[in-house]
């Protein structure tokens, strides 16, 4: 899943290092994350996992860092199989 | 005629202050609302007299093209509106008499121009600013205005359609960009108060488009972005936005390719007023006749 992530990372968040040199829990904001690139990074995850983020995590905080973007996709991971 | 269960939008027409068209949210202006809107530019200049700003005056239609560039249509499709016009032959000329003759669809021909209705007043001025190359050391400063469209049609007098915004737009370094807003944010209470208007301040949203647009939304509120000056016009509790304060970081700085004195990326912020809703506010709060208003508030507007 992390390899996934970082993946999308280095397509849609135009960040200015490369995803793989960067920490779970770096802040990708501090590393270029712009709000609209965080939004294209929204959409590709949905896409690649076959997920929807629900309302909630429509935030800033959601795709902050590698950690918090995969702790989302496992909880929503765990409410489908509820 | 009952005064108590009219609206307030009905109040406004039957004293001539606006005039209905037949589409909510688009009015003609009376006297008295004119005279209203003239004494709060003044006031605004008075507000804003040691800074020098550059007047700029805007159309309601701006550049199709930069528009387009300016990423409205992510953001905000469902509010914007295009200028088309007709451009077939004199058959088709024939055929489109024919269709409005008989209730028919006469628009589906319509070209769009090269002109698009100005959503907010900045929009036109940031390639104005791009084009004149780096800014100086103090950054710019500007006194723009122009009537706006947005396509949110509601029986709220305060929800026009079309609408006049004058801003005050800082694009320089990110600390002259944020030291901009925060004076505005001062300045805005003794503007609200020289008014006597009740209001607050509370941070704010701008109403992004869809699910990207939640996020967004909630993005610009986290980093308080965007402020408001909110006075109770409808309701009291929706009050009405009647000013904002927006930081956009290097948002339109990096799009438009403005640079500082020194070669980086300009940060913008702006101060705009709705013209309209101030004018609203002020007939709903000292009454529909501008004559009976209070001495201090009819003074401050030099009317």
């Amino acid at each position: 899943m992390f390899d996934t992530i970082r993946r999308l990372v280095d397509e849609q968040g135009r960040l200015s290092v490369a995803a793989a040199t960067i920490g779970d829990d770096a802040d990708l904001y501090a590393t270029g994350l712009t709000s609209f690139a965080a939004v294209q990074l929204m959409l590709a995850l949905e896409e690649t996992f076959d997920v929807e983020f629900p309302d909630r995590m429509l935030n800033r905080r959601s795709f902050s860092s590698i950690a918090a973007i995969a702790n989302c996709l496992q909880e929503i991971k765990a409410e489908e199989a509820a | 005629m009952c005064q108590a269960c009219d609206s307030f939008l009905d109040r406004l027409f039957a004293k001539g202050v606006l005039h209905a068209t037949g589409v909510d949210g688009l009015y003609g202006r009376g006297q008295a609302f004119e005279a209203v809107i003239e004494g709060m530019d003044r006031l605004i200049t008075r507000f804003s007299a040691g800074d020098r700003a550059e007047v700029i005056r805007f159309p309601p239609g701006m550049n199709r093209g930069l528009f387009e560039k300016s990423g409205y249509m992510k953001n905000f499709p469902q509010l914007a509106g295009t200028v088309h016009s007709f451009a077939g032959s004199e058959k088709d000329h024939l055929a489109l008499l024919d269709n409005i003759h008989n209730g028919g669809d006469w628009t589906g021909g319509q070209e769009a121009t090269d002109i698009v209705l100005t959503p907010a007043a900045c929009y036109p001025l940031y390639p104005i600013v791009a084009r004149r190359g780096p800014l100086a050391a103090e950054g710019g400063l500007f006194d723009i205005q122009s009537y706006c469209f947005r396509r949110e049609p509601s029986k709220d007098p305060a929800r026009m359609q079309m609408f006049r915004m004058r801003e005050f737009v800082r694009i320089g370094a990110p600390e002259q960009a944020a030291s901009f807003r925060e004076s505005w944010l001062e300045r805005a209470r003794d503007f609200a108060e020289a008014l006597e208007l009740p209001h607050h301040i509370d941070v704010a949203n701008d109403p992004f488009f869809g699910r990207a647009g939640r996020m967004m939304a909630s993005s610009q509120r986290e980093q308080a972005l965007k402020f408001e000056l909110l006075v109770p016009i409808e309701s009291a509790e929706n009050p009405t936005a009647c000013q904002s304060f927006n930081y956009h970081q290097d948002h339109f700085g990096a799009l438009w390719d403005i640079k500082t004195a020194t070669g980086e990326t300009a940060h913008t912020a702006c101060v705009g007023f709705g013209m309209e809703r101030l004018a609203l506010a002020l007939f709903k709060h000292h009454g529909i006749d501008a004559d009976g208003w209070p001495n201090s508030v009819r003074s401050a507007l030099s009317l």
